[in-house]
């Protein structure tokens, strides 16, 4: 059987219709990670004795008459979501043999639903990079080109479902990192509303910032692991309490009079020619669905980079002070008291990007700095939401590129931090404002790598995007095109 | 701006990481990029603008006071670099 | 030089909720080390921090007691610094919009009235504990502590000398305790008191440089470190030395205070909201809730008792000066059956007394406050004397009863029938005509000596009043 062109929703009918068990459907996906994770690198932890268990057990309960909304469909899980027994390493040293003893939010509500877990996806080091560098497990590659990144830093979940290891991912977003990686690798990508997914069990970056997302090859793969995903959740304090809601229901809504607004500043230089065409073609096949184009004005969209490096940083560098080597994690052998135990356990334990920003954190929220930096950052951070909430009294959806080039080719940026930062320019803002972002592929762009298109929403507008996207996904085929090496597999 | 040697130093204590000598010419070039895009910031004028630390405006949920923890001091001391009777040690601390 | 002792205050109360502030987990003390520590309290990877709703209550309790403004949205802010003991690296503290603004603490000390006022009292979570000694070589990590939920409580520099921190701190622990807020156990940690201590010249209006001393957790370790402080300090400045901004440890084994080499690298906590909470909104409705489940406070009890009952302002200082042993009085004036004057006059002295020789608290008194207000009516309407109602109270202190059984079995009620003294008195005097002959010649003093007969002969069980009548009478011929 060929699994590459399982959808989620396929694979809901052939085990309900019991044409394949759990089981089977594991043993498929996890002999097919087995042959292509070597070179794609997407997973950290595949444990197949731990999924074949689960699938088994899930089997039983099919039989038994056990129906679950996602019940057998198989899924990734990025490595920075505990998860019981599971390693949960978050991409670092520090964490490189830490066996999560409890299930993230994300995870129980996933296991709640039936889904099995195919393992832990590769990701940039506690979530800090655009390109997947800067994991201690080494960079995922793309599938479209294993030469280029696959984007950060949820790369290992994109690239997963990119070359089909998985029909459906996990993954986070704190300034871009399901949306980016899912434009560079052309899948279907979606961050959700600040609040909409609980973090509790979700490693943390950036508190304010950072929301768990899924990835699959479709919008409407999406919809569906947004029902066992999203829900209140009493132990994260910013989770909210929203009545149930069936992100399905309004995939088939028609288009028509639907007002997208197109900001001046996502449109300006510095977008590649080959994104800007392709982007500028989904426009207009939007338009022939009865979408209509809105110009608008984002003015603050330039600041959204340097006030998420002062608000991001400073979060990272206190939620990583937990990182010290007395309770759990890594510990340097060689130490002689305690100052000496913290240095050098923190100095092994994390890569040079995530020390770069918790020295970044540490200097904006230091005395003397905090009003200059930390303060006038989260002043700007109002700006930037207010612009929004100015736009979507003229429009439904903002749309743009994901990101201003298609994928890059490794060590490109690794030299200037900065210019690596610039990478995540259309995403950032979006995480600033706590606005759901989706982003879907929409062509092909320079060495036939894929573009991706960003829908941006107002909060808790989730469906109306994944609508967009479903509409869009039912009149081009961008999504279901597969990397050529991988298609032969 | 960018940092000195010893403004490095600094931070790099209070955020009890150890740096080598021979890293901190490169980490100060990196981090003078860092601080040279975060100050584009200075230039904006955000008089009378409320700082914003979460962007939806929620009040804190509140818990009853309800002991709902049981024990786990086996499976998450199954985890950690060294304990003994069921403390975590480290190396001793003189006040 | 004349000098001028400055002082404030800060000081930890732990709050009495059964579960920690930001966890689920138990704040009972003295459990098998970690056994109390959950995901949240050693802070594993993404576990997060959920509010307490009964601290952040206490906090209004205490904000009301004090006639503080109670903020109506306050804000949690990390405070960044390593420490073994404090498992996330940062502790969960409020510092630009804490819950509680202002107040007063109202005390006397040597027949005067003195105010100290608050700056402010806010939540925050406590640290574990590093045991130094348990493991040869190493310092062992207990985080059963860390998480229990802490007001703290910071005073202006209103004080002028240790007897008045004392005083102080004694005042704010009755308050705590008395609102129920905290069990107020020193030993056990749950009240603790830094000291920020500094000198000036007599007449200076600047303040002097002060040094806070950590965990004073006794009034006398308190008055102690601050009487040692400021000696110190006095010495240094009248050598012409200065005085360095420190944190200081008291040591009571060698009664002195030392410098905390280890806190001394220049603290920069970097403190930010806590982006993991959001602000705490109190709204008019709760503050009400609260306050309607308030007990009244004891310098407002203190008041009505003297100017309705009539008590003196020592017996009122006395029986307020503790919550359990204003309920006790409270229930002793609540049946009208005796005055509430010699009720109080009967707890402050007779129980009490009998409490300290018995090493009890007045919660364990064996004589329920019924039985009291009984005895005391027996007296009030003459049924036994004061001297007998003593023996009586044994009874009921060593085998419980019924006060009126217990003078019934043991036949202790007062003779009152006037011809029964009298035909006592008459005996009396036959018996003793020398006696007799002496008060008539003006000697006065022994009609003490005819009571001590009759009282003798009768078993104590004359009325006092009527006996000394009939005697007068009788003996005045």
């Amino acid at each position: 059987m060929d699994i590459s062109s399982l959808s989620v929703k396929k694979i809901k009918q052939l085990i309900d219709s019991k044409a394949l068990s759990a089981f089977e459907l594991a043993g498929l996906y996890l002999q097919r990670i087995e042959k292509l994770n070597p070179e794609l690198n997407a997973f950290i932890t595949v444990d197949a004795d731990k999924t074949l268990a689960q699938a088994k057990q899930l089997d039983q309960a099919i039989w038994q008459g056990e129906s679950r909304p996602l019940m057998g469909v198989p899924l990734a899980h990025k490595d920075i979501f505990c998860a019981k027994g599971w390693l949960t390493t978050c991409g670092s040293k520090m964490l490189a043999n830490f066996v999560a003893p409890y299930d993230a939010h994300v995870v129980e509500a996933f296991n709640r639903s039936g889904t099995i877990t195919l393992g832990k996806t590769n990701m940039d080091e506690f979530a800090m990079g655009s390109s997947n560098e800067t994991s201690y497990f080494g960079a995922v590659k793309n599938p479209w080109n294993l030469g280029k990144v696959p984007g950060g830093s949820s790369g290992g979940s994109a690239a997963a479902v990119a070359a089909r290891l998985a029909p459906l991912a996990t993954a986070t977003d704190t300034g871009g990192s399901i949306r980016q990686p899912a434009a560079l690798c052309g899948v279907s990508g979606l961050k959700p509303t600040y609040g909409n997914v609980s973090r509790y069990g979700m490693i943390a970056y950036a508190s304010s910032l950072d929301q768990g997302g899924l990835m699959a090859v479709s919008a409407e793969d999406i919809a569906y692991g947004m029902n066992s995903l999203v829900g209140h959740d009493e132990r994260d304090s910013t989770s909210v309490k929203r009545a149930e809601e069936d992100f399905t229901s309004q995939l088939n809504n028609p288009l028509k009079g639907l007002r997208i607004g197109l900001p001046e500043e996502f449109f300006k230089e510095g977008v590649d020619t080959d994104v800007a065409q392709a982007v500028e073609q989904a426009i207009q096949e939007l338009e022939k669905l009865g979408a209509v184009r809105v110009p608008l004005k984002l003015p603050n969209t330039s600041l959204s980079v340097p006030v998420y490096y002062v608000l991001a940083p400073a979060e990272a560098s206190s939620n990583l002070s937990r990182f010290d080597g007395v309770r759990y994690g890594h510990r340097t052998k060689d130490y002689r008291n305690l100052i000496e135990l913290y240095e050098k356990t923190r100095a092994e334990g994390f890569g040079a990007e995530v020390k770069r920003r918790i020295l970044t954190g540490t200097y904006v929220l230091s005395r003397g700095y905090y009003d200059a930096y930390y303060l006038q950052a989260q002043r700007v951070r109002r700006l930037i939401l207010q612009d929004y909430l100015n736009a979507f009294e003229h429009c439904d959806v903002i749309l743009g590129p994901s990101t201003p080039s298609v994928a890059f080719g490794f060590n490109e940026k690794t030299s200037d931090p900065v210019s690596m930062y610039l990478s995540d320019i259309f995403t950032i803002s979006v995480n600033l404002a706590g606005l759901p972002g989706l982003s879907i592929p929409v062509g092909f762009g320079r060495e036939h790598l894929p573009v991706g298109l960003q829908l941006i929403g107002p909060h808790f507008a989730e469906a109306k995007l994944l609508n967009v996207a479903h509409q869009y996904q039912l009149v081009s085929d961008w999504h279901q095109q597969l990397p050529a090496g991988i298609a032969q597999v | 701006m960018s940092l000195s040697d010893q403004e490095l130093k600094h931070l790099a204590r209070l955020a009890r990481i150890h740096v080598e000598e021979n890293e901190l010419n490169a980490l100060k070039d990196q981090l003078g990029r860092v601080f040279k895009l975060i100050d584009a910031l200075q230039a904006v004028d955000t008089k009378g603008i409320e700082p914003l630390s979460h962007s939806l405006s929620l009040s804190q949920p509140l818990r009853e006071d309800k002991v709902t923890e049981i024990d786990s001091r086996e499976s998450y001391q199954a985890i950690a670099p060294q304990v003994e009777k069921g403390l975590y040690i480290v190396p001793k601390v003189i006040e | 030089m004349q000098w001028e002792v400055v002082i404030g205050l800060e000081t930890h109360t732990q709050l009495a909720t059964r579960s920690k502030i930001f966890s689920g987990s138990s704040t009972a003390f003295g459990a098998e080390p970690n056994t109390q520590a959950s995901a949240i309290d050693i802070a594993l990877p993404g576990v997060l921090p959920v509010l307490n709703k009964q601290a952040v209550e206490c906090a209004i309790r205490f904000g009301l007691a004090v006639g503080a403004d109670i903020n109506r949205y306050s804000i949690f802010a990390r405070k960044n610094y390593f420490y073994p003991d404090l498992p996330k690296g940062y502790q969960i503290s409020q510092y630009e919009e804490p819950v509680v603004k202002g107040g007063a603490i109202h005390f006397s000390l040597n027949e005067q009235d003195y105010q100290v006022r608050l700056t402010r009292a806010h939540l925050e979570e406590d640290a574990g504990k590093s045991l130094h000694e348990e493991i040869p070589g190493a310092t062992g990590i207990d985080l059963n502590r860390a998480g229990t939920p802490l007001l703290e409580i910071v005073s202006e520099p209103d004080m002028r000398s240790a007897e008045e921190a004392v005083a102080y701190a004694k005042a704010l622990h009755q308050i705590v305790t008395w609102i129920g807020i905290c069990d107020g156990n020193m030993q056990e940690g749950s009240f603790r008191c830094d000291a920020n201590v500094s000198v000036r010249p007599v007449g200076s209006k600047t303040f002097g440089t002060r040094c806070e001393i950590k965990n004073l957790n006794s009034f006398r370790f308190l008055e102690r470190a601050i009487l040692f402080e400021v000696e110190r300090q006095i010495e240094i400045l009248e050598n012409g030395g200065s005085i360095v901004q420190e944190t200081r440890l008291y040591d009571p084994d060698r009664d002195e205070t030392r410098s905390m080499r280890s806190k001394e690298d220049a603290m920069d906590y970097r403190y930010f909201p806590d982006p993991d909470l959001l602000p705490v909104v109190i709204d008019e409705q709760w503050i009400n809730e609260v306050k309607e489940k308030m007990p009244p406070l004891p310098l407002v009890l203190k008041e009505r008792f003297i100017t309705e009952y009539g008590l003196t302002e020592y017996d009122a200082n006395l029986i307020t000066s503790e919550r359990a042993l204003t309920d006790y009085f409270i229930a002793l004036t609540q049946s009208a059956k005796a005055s509430a004057k010699l009720c109080a006059n009967w707890l402050t002295g007779e129980v009490m007394a009998a409490l300290n020789r018995t090493q009890l608290n007045i919660k364990e008194c064996p004589i329920q406050p019924q039985q009291l207000v009984d005895l005391v009516a027996r007296i009030e309407d003459q049924t036994i004397s004061g001297k007998i109602a003593k023996t009586v109270f044994e009874v009921l202190w060593q085998e419980g009863g019924d006060v009126d059984s217990v003078i019934e079995a043991r036949g202790l009620k007062q003779v009152s029938d006037s011809s029964a003294i009298e035909k006592i008195v008459d005996e009396l005097m036959a018996s003793n005509p020398d006696q007799v002959a002496e008060f008539r010649a003006g000697k006065d003093k022994v009609l003490g000596f005819f009571v001590g007969k009759a009282m003798k002969v009768s078993g104590g069980k004359l009325n006092p009043t009527q006996l000394n009548d009939v005697l007068r009478k009788k003996l005045a011929g």
